[in-house]
């Protein structure tokens, strides 16, 4: 019997493919009504994940004004998609939010307050069969347009021709196999001939000779709406039987052409390219009305009141859709996105509905019991039989199982397409897929970790090469300055022995000059510092004791009451004073000059004399006290005589503060001598 | 006899050479056993297994003066695939292996002291003394080697989030369901 409906459907020019399960097909509850609009919710939120690929890059920000097609979020990078505000309002926020995923993980989103006007940007169509391909296709990058079907990859990367492929067949899956989900066929129902219209686009931009449409044979309307559409075309509708799961582009591709694709190979490499239905609408949409992707026709159906076909703005949370479908029954117990085949359940009935989703159910225990325990495998090989890829389920549900995931791969779990047929035919009720969606994880995470560690010990070899190769460098660098500093030293020692009397002659002189350089530094300085009226440093800080010594003055004058319009007699006291000092200083600078004179005989290098006067500091101090002392005494013997007998006491004391002035001008003057000599004593010891 | 002997060492001295050159010829560059366990180490280059990087312990139990359950970022399939490639017994992971976490600065703690940088042996952070540093937190390996050298105590270890990105399908387990008391 099996053999004769393969060789009917052969002449047909269908071919069967290996498997396949015959689940309910639950979808004519969701077809008695036309597609319905619904109305504009409070909020729509839109994630960036809505493709395969990199996150696209928000060119908005919060509290911006956007119009209905307005882009939200360019494509970056090679496979991305852009994202368009689905209608006009204000961007609330961008912020991480749950999405429509199986993980219920928040992800970037970008939240659209619509003002209810509904206004669109400025779009027009374009000319497509009068303009360049290539542009045609860049232009679609800005579309935001992706695989509708489910895997959501973005179609411009599917359009574009290469050169290397050359497509020359185009399969449009219409073919809608899961259970429950009837969006594609009232669709097709309704909207033929944009559908057509957005194939004849795609057959344009790859310059495809054939194209085929697989519709299974459930969707009579459909089947016949798009017979009509197709009339003036070139365009094939081919009737699939009712299997699942022909849906899947490999299968279909099967189906109608008769022609499996390598499992390592891509359907592209033997010239064939798969769109979805919805797709081909959303390209007729954007090249010949300019709007962008940013709404699909969703089925809302399970525990409903009314399930029914909407066209969804991108955005709307998934409960706004279950009220505007007669809200759901109460003994509904989870949300499944997609069919109740490959779907997945929702965290919550508050995540919007995306690029990807196609369907959503509202389960109860009724539609969905749950599953009986899952019993051990008994290797009846039912799995086997039903797999559409002709795996080996049972063998990849003991490696998976036991984590032997190298093993698993050998049995290549990779091209399982995880679409449950296993899973459905179980006797045991082993969830199989989900083993196999585990297994795949782990493999795919311990790939990355390895390209991981590959990287890493890249950089970490990078790493040590540089350190070397600098530590090198290094020691050369070091090398030759040793061996630069050693050839100096030759060359010195050989202009030494050549013309040693001219070298030591010429050293000295140098280090002659660069003394009176020094000295004529020094002197300048003081010049400069009279000059600016800028107060010697030991003057603007002076030492304790001298600060001490002053303020003993300072008292004792108040303590007398000097002052200058006193009296004659005293300003000729201070005179005397004054001279008094001045000779013992005189006679200071003459002692010194004299202990220089005998330090000069045993030193052989005199510039200054008055400088190397100073050479022996101890003895210069000691002189300059001794003369001080004379002057001292020489005050008090010259001002004595001079003294009226009313101010003998007034006289007194300030004899005996000149004395103390003259005293501290010895002491400067000897300080002075000292540091000279020391300078002196330092250019001998250089000059040794 | 003489013929015999003759033949004899010819044979041997023809077949010396042929190994000889075979030996020159096919000669194999560094031990490629080595290779291999590197190959297997997750290469952190954390040093926890007493050996300054992942080389010099695949090294170290190349020659057999390591064990093979040293390395706890490698995990317990680490140790699995050494004892695999080796051909010894599996052993225990030697402490104890922690959830992958990359480096963050404080940026506003950091004080510029290079110090981080000299001690990351995969060169994954980014700055300049007397400037701000940053990890780039895709090359990190997460070997908390730069954690102790700051001065400032700016570095700490963040474990790598979960994002719908890297999120992994769970072994399936049955859920287990509250059920009512009956009577």
């Amino acid at each position: 019997m099996n053999a004769i409906i393969q060789f009917t459907q052969k002449l047909n020019g269908i071919f069967k493919f290996h498997g396949g399960v015959h689940p309910p097909g639950n979808k004519s509850s969701s077809t008695q009504a036309p597609i319905a609009d619904v109305t504009l919710p409070a909020l729509l939120t839109l994630p960036l994940r809505q493709h395969v690929g990199h996150l696209p890059k928000v060119k908005i920000q919060v509290g911006e004004h956007v119009l209905k097609g307005q882009l939200l979020a360019e494509a970056e990078g090679a496979v991305s998609a852009a994202i368009h505000a689905p209608t006009s309002g204000t961007i609330v926020a961008i912020e991480e939010a749950v999405i429509p995923h199986p993980s219920s993980l928040p992800d970037y989103c970008i939240r659209l307050q619509p003002d209810g006007k509904d206004a669109w940007v400025a779009h027009t169509g374009q000319d497509w069969r009068n303009t360049e391909r290539s542009a045609l296709i860049q232009s679609l990058t800005g579309s935001g347009i992706v695989g509708m079907g489910g895997a959501t990859f973005p179609t411009q990367i599917k359009l574009r021709t290469d050169g290397k492929s050359n497509i020359h067949t185009l399969v449009i899956n219409a073919a809608e196999c899961e259970p429950y989900i009837s969006c594609d066929d009232m669709l097709m129902r309704e909207r033929a001939d944009g559908i057509v219209q957005g194939v004849l686009i795609a057959q344009h931009l790859m310059s495809a000779e054939k194209v085929v449409i697989g519709i299974e044979d459930n969707k009579p309307l459909a089947i016949a709406a798009m017979q009509e559409a197709v009339k003036n075309t070139d365009i094939q509708v081919k009737i699939v039987p009712t299997l699942y799961p022909s849906g899947d582009a490999r299968r279909l591709v099967y189906l109608l052409l008769g022609q499996e694709i390598a499992h390592d190979k891509r359907s592209t490499q033997e010239g064939i390219q798969v769109f979805n239905v919805a797709t081909m609408l959303a390209l007729h949409r954007y090249f010949d009305h300019g709007e962008p992707s940013i709404s699909r026709i969703v089925t809302i159906t399970g525990n409903v009141a009314q399930p029914q076909n909407f066209e969804v703005l991108f955005g709307t949370p998934v409960s706004h859709l279950l009220a505007a479908a007669g809200g759901v029954g109460t003994d509904t117990s989870h949300y499944i996105m997609g069919g109740p085949m490959m779907g997945f359940d929702l965290p919550d009935a508050n995540v919007p509905v995306t690029k990807a989703s196609n369907c959503i159910i509202a389960a109860s225990p009724g539609l969905f019991p749950s599953a009986p325990p899952a019993m051990p495998c008994i290797r009846c090989t039912r799995c086997a039989d039903a797999c559409p890829v002709s795996l080996q389920p049972q063998e990849l549900y003991w490696f998976a199982k036991s984590d032997n995931f190298e093993k698993a791969r050998d049995y290549d779990l990779f091209d399982c397409i995880e679409c449950g047929a296993c899973s459905y035919v179980c006797p045991s009720h082993i969830p199989l897929v989900q083993y196999y969606r585990y297994a795949k994880s782990e493999i795919i995470a311990t790939d990355k970790a390895k390209e991981a560690a590959d990287l890493a010990r890249e950089r970490n070899e990078a790493r040590l090469a540089r350190i070397e190769r600098e530590k090198q460098e290094r020691a050369q660098k070091h090398a030759e300055r040793a061996q630069g500093a050693k050839k100096a030293a030759e060359k010195m020692v050989a202009a030494a022995d050549s013309d040693q009397a001219q070298t030591g002659a010429t050293a000295d002189e140098a280090k002659k000059a660069a003394i009176a350089a020094a000295i004529a530094r020094a002197k300048a300085q003081k010049e400069a510092q009279a000059a600016t009226g800028e107060a010697p440093k030991n003057m603007a800080a002076p030492s304790a004791s001298v600060q001490q010594e002053i303020a003993d003055i300072d008292a004792r004058r108040a303590a007398v009451g000097l002052s200058e319009a006193d009296s004659p007699a005293m300003q000729d006291a201070d005179k005397q004073a004054k001279i008094a000092a001045a000779i013992a200083k005189a006679k200071a600078a003459k002692a010194a000059a004299q202990t220089g004179h005998s330090a000069t005989s045993a030193t052989s290098a005199v510039v200054d004399p008055e400088k190397q006067a100073k050479t022996d500091p101890a003895i210069a101090r000691a002189r300059a006290a001794k003369a001080a002392a004379e002057a001292s005494k020489n005050v008090s013997e010259l001002a004595a005589p001079q003294l009226t007998t009313t101010a003998s006491a007034d006289q007194e004391k300030q004899a005996k503060i000149a004395a103390a002035i003259a005293r501290a001008k010895a002491a400067k003057a000897a300080a002075e001598a000292a540091k000279i000599a020391a300078t002196a004593g330092n250019t001998d010891d250089a000059k040794e | 006899m003489l013929t015999a002997l003759s033949i004899m060492l010819g044979l041997a001295i023809a077949l010396g050479l042929l190994l000889g050159y075979a030996a020159l010829k096919f000669k194999v560059d560094g031990d490629p056993l080595i290779a291999k366990i590197d190959a297997i180490l997750p290469q952190t280059q954390c040093g926890q297994c007493g050996y300054p990087g992942c080389k010099p312990y695949a090294t170290a139990i190349a020659h057999g003066e390591a064990d093979i359950n040293q390395c706890p970022p490698g995990g317990d399939a680490g140790v699995r695939a050494l004892a695999d490639l080796l051909g010894v017994e599996y052993k225990p992971l030697n402490g104890e292996p922690k959830p992958k976490s990359v480096a963050f600065i404080d940026e506003n703690t950091c004080i510029g002291c290079t110090l981080c940088i000299q001690a990351c042996p995969v060169d994954a952070i980014l700055g300049a003394a007397k400037h701000m540093h940053t990890i780039i937190s895709s090359e990190c390996t997460g070997c908390e080697l730069c954690v102790a050298p700051c001065p400032v105590d700016c570095i700490s270890m963040t474990p790598v989030a979960e994002t719908p990105e890297n999120w992994k399908w769970k072994y399936p387990t049955i859920p287990i369901v509250p059920v009512a008391h009956q009577g």
